[in-house]
């Protein structure tokens, strides 16, 4: 333990915690800009500066550790007024166009600016001009707002360990960038979001596709219909004030069905059809000798990265298309038929906590007889973004249900949204298949958690097996070069792209630093799951009566040649760099 | 060729000394003449290459025996350049063109005539035959530079006679790690690269470390503007810094070093390559050296023009093929360095220093300088002085004795201002100061710092707010990008800089600029 005084108060922290960690553990807030706890914790931009008794110019309280003795200030007035400097500095390079700005009351800089009670910029000069990249169709950036925090670059390079975007050039010329300054759609990229989960200020965006979806609702001749995934519920609510991981489901259904949706279904259905499809694919894989271990493709930023990375082991990939598309595709198919609408009429919006969502939507293999499986996917900032512009009062409004007939899901479609989940829901069907029984289990703890790789050895139907369920594109990379060096001894994989799974998905709301480093953000959203589906009636995937229906009705049986017309897809080795 | 015992070193040593007596001996007893032509970047890009040519065709053509044409490093006084000096008798000709080699030939050398207009004036008027009857050489003390100008850099046997490798064998066959250490710290010697960190302190923290690897690195990013002494020395002799990356590797436990120059210097590099191959040959680098059974080499690695890998943590990032930024400290390179191993960083002076110590004694070294700030700094001296070059003085020597004594003075009878020490983190230093000493601390304490030696003189015409341009210009476009004050900080202060020097700006500026430098 080291003893050390910051701002006249006695504190005693253990060795090696930086000035910044040793205040906020006592209750005295520092303020940062780059500063991303484990993640970015370089000294960049300066704001965390504090006075240390006996040295020379000011110390970077994110990155100095404390010393034993050591004296701290933290807001004498001449930090204070240094404080400001910088903060003007950055203001005076940063296109200061708030009041259209996406992020525009959840930005970093702009609590700063309030905070420091900026009134005028105070320094003028020369600003840089970059132009917008929105080529591709799932993230923006937009460098006019760049603060050069290298939250994002931390992100793609160590928490992801793709590397698609770094610094470039050099003083005031440096900026964020990718291979040869080329498209993010055109490079490494995944489209995973997390960089703009890190970001700030309003760099980095998801492509809104907002006015379309109201276009859509105007058009009378059009059919609308919604669907939100599993972790959107358990997170929306975070931007109307809420507790983080406090679940909104009825009052978001009610929000949507007052936006005007034809119908509002829930994505948990789409994924008890992935199960039904999944453990069946992965049960003949097994019978008949196929290509395993088999790995789950419901992230489809994690099948960009297998695709671009991994192109000869596309093999392992679950030809199954993720939850929100087959249900896209059951939506313009089945209830197309049943509600009588020609399919070009429907209109399919997805509401997804993620970003990758909106190019999986995009890609060609998506759509069955010239339909697109889905239209337009939105993610759950957007989504509050149109409850707001519908001047809707979200607290106040009351629970509604899901519209049937596929609004009961279970709870195994519940908890797809973290790590872990699919592989829970999957072994809940393929073991009662494999035994031919109702079994009493239903939870298997060995693959929830926190942790970003879990392996876990299972009996199913007295066949001994082996998972493991991994989260971030790190791990991912970890377990494919197993399964490309021969070492890997498991059947069965569950890959998210995201750390944590589609709850800290890159569409999800956008928490500050400062909240990301005081609680775990993942585990909270992650619990709420677990909880609706402890809740939940039906908790696996084959039980649900609506799933029994349409495969009885339309579908016929898991793997049919039907299901496969809508429920499955296919996998093309693509380029890293597509310049 | 190949490799050389200790004994066939020795051999190499006592016949090429005697045969090179007359270099430094004007009474030698010889009928050789060398005829040394300074074939540094400063004097080769005023010809001296042709001359070179020139000499050697001319003597051939003459079918003169017994005289060498000797290309050197640089001699120092660079304002006089090409410079070519004739021994045994030592006499120094001043800006020498291509075509004034026929007259030299002949008259000089054949028959026996020195050339009186081409004698070097001294500021004051008066015709110097020899280099050292030169005022710009009376003050100096060369330690570092001792051997620039002296041998051809690109012959390893050179350097071997005047002691060459002697140190190296002396540290391995008779001195354990920590009496290396030991002595480097006792003589005082500090980092010459600007920060003055006490180099044996260095080398005992990188040998405290244990680890697999560790790794000796020479910082040969020299990048402030003006500033020369490094490259200076690796063009004249090179050997001195790879023998002293090799003593500092069996110190620590290193086996493998890496020079680490801007690709801006090709002379350098060049006579790097040719070094490091000769040393390599000779068995003086790579496997079991001179039969002690340890085992150091050395490859180069050039800098691609970012004055921010000159710091030593960016440089390591630019070596391990990282973007060119600081790391952020703690973690010191000497705990976790190169490719997270334990590693020294040295620069090219403090390294030329390594030998002498070695071999004279760090009581004789320490004996140099004054209390805190021992031996000699190198400084690359320039602007409005009359001996514009390269010069070597004890460490205490003041400012007035550099740029009047030494430099000469200010040229065409005007005052001087300022002189600007430290590059463009250091300071200006005004008249009032001049009778400063020039050490770590008393130039921290008048505001500038000893930075790695490059000393701008300026004359009364100059105006500082100008100055202070320059240098935030330079700045601007040299900052990595890396943190707000200097990449957006130094950016404004330079845009307020910029409208001062156009008359539109208001005072109040002032306080922004003194606001965004704290």
């Amino acid at each position: 333990m080291v003893k050390l005084v910051i701002d006249n108060k006695p504190v005693e922290v253990e060795e090696g915690t930086t000035i910044l960690e040793a205040a906020r553990q006592n209750g005295i807030d520092i303020p940062t800009l780059c500063f991303l706890k484990d993640i970015n914790e370089v000294g960049d931009c300066r704001m965390c500066i504090v006075e240390v008794e006996g040295r020379k110019g000011f110390a970077t309280s994110c990155i100095q550790t404390v010393e034993e003795g050591m004296v701290v200030k933290t807001h004498s007035p001449e930090i204070l007024e240094a404080r400001k400097t910088i903060l003007d500095l950055i203001l005076s390079n940063h296109h200061k166009d708030c009041l259209t700005c996406s992020r525009s009351g959840n930005c970093e800089l702009q609590a700063l600016s309030i905070k420091f009670n900026v009134q005028k910029v105070e320094y003028e000069g020369e600003m840089s001009k970059h132009k917008i990249d929105d080529k591709s169709p799932a993230i923006v950036r937009d460098f006019n707002k760049c603060i050069l925090c290298r939250r994002c670059v931390a992100t793609c390079k160590n928490v992801q360990e793709i590397g698609a975007i770094d610094c470039i050039e050099r003083g005031f010329s440096s900026c964020i960038s990718t291979t040869y300054d080329h498209s993010l759609n055109d490079v490494d990229c995944t489209f995973c979001g997390q960089c703009i989960e890190s970001c700030p200020t309003g760099a980095l965006r998801e492509k809104e596709y907002i006015d379309e979806v109201w276009e859509k609702l105007k058009d009378e001749s059009t059919y609308v219909v919604v669907q939100t995934a599993p972790a959107v519920r358990v997170a929306l609510g975070e931007e109307f004030g809420y507790p983080i991981g406090t679940n909104v489901k009825g009052k978001m259904v009610t929000a949507l069905k007052n936006m005007g949706f034809d119908k509002v279904f829930d994505t948990n259905t789409g994924a008890d059809f992935t199960i039904m499809e999944e453990a069946n694919e992965f049960i003949e894989r097994v019978k008949n000798k196929g290509t395993l271990p088999m790995i789950t493709s419901c992230s489809p930023g994690w099948v960009r990265f297998a695709e671009k990375n991994y192109p000869d082991l596309l093999d392992h990939l679950s030809t199954c298309k993720s939850p929100h598309q087959m249900f896209g595709a059951i939506i313009k198919s089945y209830l197309a038929q049943k509600e009588g609408i020609a399919p070009h009429k429907i209109c399919t919006v997805s509401v997804m906590p993620c970003i990758a969502k909106k190019y999986e939507a995009s890609r060609e293999e998506m759509e069955v007889d010239g339909n697109r499986d889905v239209d337009y996917v939105i993610t759950t900032r957007e989504l509050s973004r149109m409850i707001r512009q519908a001047n809707i009062s979200f607290r106040e409004l009351e629970d509604s249900d899901f519209d049937d007939p596929m609004g009961e899901a279970t709870g195994a479609g519940a908890i797809f949204g973290t790590t872990g989940g699919v592989m829970e829901a999957a072994l809940r069907t393929a073991a009662d298949t494999l035994e031919g029984k109702n079994l009493e289990k239903l939870e298997y703890t060995q693959v929830r958690g926190e942790k970003g790789i879990k392996r876990a050895e299972l009996s199913l139907g007295g066949m001994p097996i082996k998972v493991v369920v991994a989260s971030g594109l790190s791990n991912a990379r970890k377990i494919m070069e197993e399964i490309k060096n021969g070492t890997a001894d498991y059947q069965f994989v569950e890959i998210m792209a995201c750390p944590g799974g589609c709850v800290m998905g890159g569409g999800q709301p956008i928490k500050s630093s400062k909240i990301r480093s005081a609680v775990d953000v993942r585990k909270l959203r992650a619990d709420s799951l677990y909880s609706i589906d402890e809740a939940s009636t039906i908790r696996k995937s084959h039980e649900n009566p609506a799933i029994q229906k349409i495969y009885q009705e339309f579908l016929e049986k898991p793997g049919s040649h039907k299901a496969h017309k809508y429920l499955h897809t296919h996998y093309t080795a693509k380029e890293k760099y597509e310049i | 060729m190949g490799k050389k015992s200790i004994q066939e070193i020795e051999e190499i040593r006592n016949r090429k000394r005697q045969e090179l007596e007359l270099r430094v001996n004007t009474k030698a007893d010889t009928r050789e003449k060398h005829i040394l032509v300074c074939h540094g970047t400063g004097c080769t890009s005023s010809k001296s290459p042709k001359i070179i040519e020139n000499f050697r065709k001319i003597l051939e053509e003459k079918k003169i025996k017994n005289v060498r044409v000797i290309q050197t490093g640089c001699f120092g006084l660079c304002a006089k350049g090409p410079i070519v000096i004739i021994r045994p008798e030592d006499t120094f000709y001043a800006q020498v063109k291509p075509e004034d080699c026929e007259e030299i030939i002949q008259s000089h050398i054949v028959e026996g005539k020195t050339i009186e207009r081409l004698l070097c004036k001294d500021i004051d008027g008066t015709i110097v035959n020899r280099l050292d009857e030169l005022n710009f050489y009376k003050k100096q003390k060369r330690i570092a530079l001792k051997n620039c100008g002296v041998i051809d850099p690109e012959n390893i046997d050179e350097y071997i006679a005047f002691d060459g490798y002697k140190a190296l064998y002396q540290v391995l066959t008779t001195m354990s790690q920590d009496e290396v250490i030991d002595e480097i710290s006792k003589s005082g010697l500090r980092g010459r690269g600007g920060a003055g960190f006490p180099t044996g302190k260095k080398w005992s923290f990188a040998k405290q470390n244990e680890a697999d690897q560790k790794y000796v690195i020479c910082n040969a990013d020299e990048g402030d503007p003006g500033a020369f002494m490094d490259r200076s020395i690796l063009e004249g002799d090179p050997h001195s810094v790879l023998e002293a990356m090799a003593i500092a590797g069996y110190s620590i436990g290193a086996t493998q070093g890496y020079i680490y120059v801007r690709a801006e210097y090709p002379i350098a590099v060049q006579r790097l390559k040719v070094a490091i191959d000769q040393a390599r040959d000779y068995g003086l680098l790579g496997k079991d050296i001179l039969g002690t059974g340890f085992d150091f080499d050395i490859d180069i690695r050039l800098g691609a023009g970012a004055f921010v890998c000159g710091e030593e943590t960016a440089l390591l990032e630019s070596i391990e093929g990282r973007r060119g930024q600081p790391r952020v400290k703690p973690p010191y390179p000497a705990n976790k360095g190169l490719f997270g191993k334990p590693t020294i960083i040295n620069n090219v002076e403090t390294l030329a220093n390594v030998t002498r110590i070695i071999l004279n004694g760090a009581e004789w070294y320490a004996s140099i300088g004054t209390e805190k700030s021992k031996g000699t700094k190198v400084f690359a001296l320039g602007g409005n002085v009359n001996n514009v070059g390269l010069v070597e003085v004890p460490m205490g020597t003041t400012l007035r004795e550099i740029v009047f004594d030494i430099g000469g003075g200010i040229p065409n009878g005007r005052k001087f201002k300022a002189a600007q020490t430290g590059g463009p983190s250091g300071g200006c230093i005004p008249a009032e100061h001049l009778d400063t000493p020039i050490d770590y601390e008393s130039l921290t304490e008048i505001g500038s710092m000893m930075g790695s030696g490059g000393l701008i003189v300026m004359d009364e015409t100059k105006c500082m707010v100008d100055i202070a341009r320059f240098y935030l210009d330079f700045t601007v476009s040299e900052s990595c990008g890396k943190c707000t004050p200097c990449r957006i900080g130094t950016k404004r202060m330079l845009e307020i800089l910029e409208r001062m020097c156009e008359r539109k700006s208001r005072a109040r500026r002032f306080k922004q600029i003194r606001k965004i430098s704290q």
